[in-house]
């Protein structure tokens, strides 16, 4: 246990803590803009100076770390005086978009801005006419939004693909793209960046369009039902299930369904293959293949995986195919007017959309995506008040998911379900403990030995696409990656600002909604009874709405 | 009698600007605990006015060698480098001493930038501490000294050692060129004696031809500092916005760009200068912050030349 003084405060520490970090912990406000605590500290805004006694000149507070007896003053005139001029340098850099930017209601340049009362206009913008680029058709870049911290590209290399790099271009070193690299569409570019310059390729106004003219269907993924909330000033964590069925009907969407039902149906369906894979040894490990950047990871990057993939697809692509076969059969509507969006904490989904090789008699199976972002946007410009609204309903066939589908949204989620339902499948006996901890949490891998009968079935779970260069694939037979930190919870179509403290409420909120729910098993599902009986009563309907193939790249 | 001893003895000073005692980093490097430890020689010389370290290596690289092996020796290392400047070239053969193109800017020079470009990656300053001599190349103690150390090194080893360091004169002068002359000698005795003392107004710019410090003729009553380099200037024939742009252009294209006061100040400096258009209190912030708030000492260093010159030539 350290001891020190923040401002004549005593406070404690542990060793390895920044005054930064001790500093927040005690309510202590020191401004910092480059730092985030998934990220080594870079220490290059220059903002969070701070000077500590008997020490000549400032320190960064993020990169010095505390010590016994240290007496530490975060705030005078002086330090002011170059928080001020440092901000002033930054907003020079910085061509201000506030009405359309992530950011918006919650920028700390704009506070800090209004806390140090400069002058954000001091010098003219040097990025002006700085260009635009477009990733795929998920992440737009705008350059002359970036202050240079370099998260991106830090977080790029994290997640082991280094698309985003750094060139010298006129003087400056800018962060560009690597012509030799693919991006995979993950989006944590967007959620590090501190100044909004990177943003989802926006579907607002489209959809917008569509609610207009169109019948239009919403469905909605596990993870947004405890991270929308956040958008509206909730706390972390808000399970606002019955909100988002209210809110969304208000925009005029004439059904709204649960993704999480699908997730019901993934499992059944990833479940069969894990055990075929198992009796006959081929094709092992078994990957999940829910997460569409993972999945566009092993095309471009490690093609010889490619085989190893579930031939299963995720849930929202499953959900849009039954939608535009099953339900508009049985509601008797021409499934080509029926528009379906799916709300997605994710970027990569809007990749995943314009997959030829997922269309259903010829249809996309899902028509637009937005994130959490994007509808949160969508509901404020229609002035929907998404925290006082009452809770409604959601809607048949697709309203009731069993607990494992919500778990879906959390790293380990799709294994736990998967599990539960493997073992049931494979035992023919009844599950009696159904969390499998050992698959939970934060951490970048994970694994398990579970006891299946009279097998030992050895699972891996990855979050973080950069962790999968940290374990041994040989050693396991089923392995979930999500390529985001904390899987769907941490998407890179979720709200802003995020860190592991807030992955963790959201996370803990679905396992919150699993442990309340009464079926917890996704085989147990009425609904997903319902439908085998129904319309995946034959191999032609599974495999037309259920089922993919993929395209590895040519090394 | 141990090296160390005898650099101590001699009191053997840094040569690349930095003048910390040589016999103490070499300490710190023997004492460090590592696996595995290293030796660069900084040859990267980047500074406007300074060239005295490709002088030593045209004409003394066995001097240079034989420092970097007793070096080498002495902290017990894995490998040595030489950390080339590119417009160098090494044509002989100096062992198993590995030869280190720079391909970065003026930042590249900075010895924690120089260990991230040899370990394969941007050249950026690194916080300190660790100090190099504790976590440097690869993570492992590494021992950094200039050219002009390792020729000393090699002397003071060879018991001659004559308390001599290497000029580069320069400018508006007849005689320009590279000079051994005792460290002790006065910038005015250097330029009389090197028969380049000016008989025309002037003023020169003392220890590197960008960071250097102004210094006027009744003030060069002083031995020489920094990278050891004289420029004369004509006060007459030199334009003072000419100078400082070309000051500020280097500054703001050789650093490395990764803090805002460095990047983005050095950056308006130079365009105020360029434009012959400059804000004196916009300027006195950006010079305040880079003296104060700058990441290394590339960016604090910055605001000398130009205030100096702005105080002393009006």
């Amino acid at each position: 246990m350290i001891k020190l003084k923040i401002n004549n405060i005593e406070v404690t520490a542990k060793k390895g803590e920044s005054i930064l970090d001790v500093a927040i912990r005690n309510g202590i406000k020191i401004p910092a803009v480059c730092r985030h605590s998934d990220l080594e500290p870079k220490s290059s805004c220059r903002l969070c100076l701070v000077s500590i006694k008997g020490i000549n000149g400032f320190h960064t507070s993020c990169s010095t770390y505390v010590e016994n007896g240290m007496e530490v003053t975060t705030d005078s005139p002086e330090i002011r005086k170059l928080r001020k001029i440092n901000l002033e340098l930054l907003f020079s850099q910085h061509i201000e978009q506030c009405n359309q930017c992530n950011w918006k209601y919650k920028c700390r340049l704009l506070s800090l801005a209004k806390d140090y009362n400069i002058k954000i206009t001091k010098f003219n913008d040097r990025k002006k006419g700085f260009p635009e680029k477009k990733f795929g058709p998920s992440i737009v870049f705008d350059s002359s939004k970036c202050i240079d911290c370099k998260n991106c590209v830090q977080m790029c290399q994290k997640q082991g693909i280094g698309y985003l790099t750094v060139k010298e271009k006129d003087g400056f070193f800018q962060v560009v793209t690597d012509p030799k690299k693919e991006c995979v569409y993950c989006g944590q570019c967007i959620t590090h960046c501190p100044s909004g310059a990177f943003e989802e390729v926006s579907s607002v106004e489209d959809v917008e369009k569509e609610l207009k003219n169109n019948y239009v269907v919403f469905q909605f993924a596990p993870a947004i039902r405890s991270s929308i909330g956040e958008e509206f000033g909730m706390p972390y964590g808000s399970i606002t299930t019955g909100k988002l069925a209210a809110s969304i009907k208000k925009l005029g969407a004439k059904k709204v369904f649960d993704v999480s039902v699908s997730a019901d149906i993934t499992t059944i369906e990833e479940g069969g293959e894990l055990i075929e894979r198992l009796s006959s040894g081929k094709n092992l490990p078994m990957f999940t293949s829910c997460c569409p950047s993972w999945v566009r990871y092993v095309e471009v990057y490690r093609p010889e995986l490619a085989k190893n993939l579930t031939s299963v697809r995720s849930p929202h692509i499953i959900l849009g195919g039954l939608t535009k076969t099953y339900f508009a059969n049985k509601e008797k509507i021409d499934p080509k007017k029926i528009i379906v969006v799916s709300v997605m904490p994710c970027t990569s989904k809007k990749y995943e959309i314009l997959r030829e090789e997922l269309k259903v008699d010829g249809m996309k199976p899902v028509d637009y995506v937005l994130t959490t972002r994007e509808l949160g946007r969508l509901l404020k410009k229609n002035n929907i008040d998404f925290s006082n609204i009452k809770d409604e309903a959601l809607d048949p066939p697709w309203n009731e998911s069993t607990g494992a589908g919500v778990i879906y949204g959390n790293t380990g989620g799709v294994m736990e379900s998967a599990l539960r339902t493997v073992y049931e499948k494979l035992t023919g006996k009844e599950l009696k403990k159904l969390d499998f901890k050992e698959v939970r949490g934060l951490e970048g891998s994970k694994e398990a030995k579970v006891k299946i009968g009279n097998r030992v079935v050895n699972v891996a779970i990855i979050n973080g696409l950069g962790n999968i260069g940290k374990i041994d694939l040989k050693k396991y037979d089923y392995i979930e990656v999500m390529a985001c930190p904390g899987g769907c919870i941490g998407g890179g179509g979720q709200p802003i600002p995020v860190d592991n403290e807030i992955r963790e409420k959201r996370a803990l909120s679905l396992y919150k909604i699993d442990k309340n729910n009464k079926i917890r098993m996704a085989h147990k599902s009425p609904i997903v009874e319902m439908i085998y009986k129904d319309f995946l009563n034959n191999k032609k309907n599974i495999h037309k709405t259920c089922h993919t193939k993929y395209f590895p790249k040519n090394k | 009698m141990d090296i160390v001893k005898k650099i101590e003895e001699a009191g053997l000073k840094g040569r690349g600007g930095g003048a910390f005692p040589t016999a103490l980093k070499w300490t710190l490097a023997k004492k460090a605990k590592g696996k595995e430890k290293y030796v660069v020689c900084n040859a990267s010389e980047g500074e406007p006015n300074v060239f005295k370290d490709g002088y030593i290596l045209d004409n003394c690289l066995e001097e240079v060698i034989n420092g970097i092996k007793i070096a080498q020796d002495f902290i017990s290392a894995k490998d040595s480098y030489i950390y080339l400047n590119k417009n160098y070239s090494i044509n002989k053969d100096v062992g198993n001493i590995i030869v280190f193109k720079k391909n970065s800017g003026y930042i590249g020079g900075e010895e924690s930038s120089m260990c991230e470009a040899i370990e394969g990656k941007r050249a950026e300053p690194r916080k300190r501490p660790p100090f190099l001599t504790d976590c440097g190349l690869f993570g492992c103690p590494t021992l950094v000294n200039n050219v002009e150390t390792f020729y000393y090194v090699s002397k003071i080893a060879k018991g001659e050692y004559n308390h001599c360091r290497f000029f580069s004169i320069n400018g508006d002068v007849p005689n320009a060129g590279v000079y051994e002359l005792p460290e002790d000698k006065t910038i005015f005795q250097a330029l009389k004696e090197t028969n380049n003392y000016p008989n025309f107004d002037f003023f020169t710019q003392i220890g590197g031809g960008a960071s250097g410090e102004i210094m006027l003729p009744q003030e060069l009553n002083k031995p020489v500092f920094g990278a050891g380099s004289i420029t004369v200037y004509n006060r007459k024939t030199t334009d003072k916005y000419d100078l400082m742009e070309k000051w500020a252009e280097f500054f703001h294209t050789g650093n490395c760009d990764k803090c805002v006061p460095c990047r983005e100040g050095a950056f308006r400096v130079y365009e105020m200068i360029k434009e012959r258009n400059i804000d004196y209190d916009k300027l006195d912030d950006i010079f305040l912050t880079l003296k104060k708030s700058s990441f290394c000492s590339l960016g604090k260093g910055i605001p000398l030349p130009f205030e100096s010159l702005m105080k002393k030539i009006r």
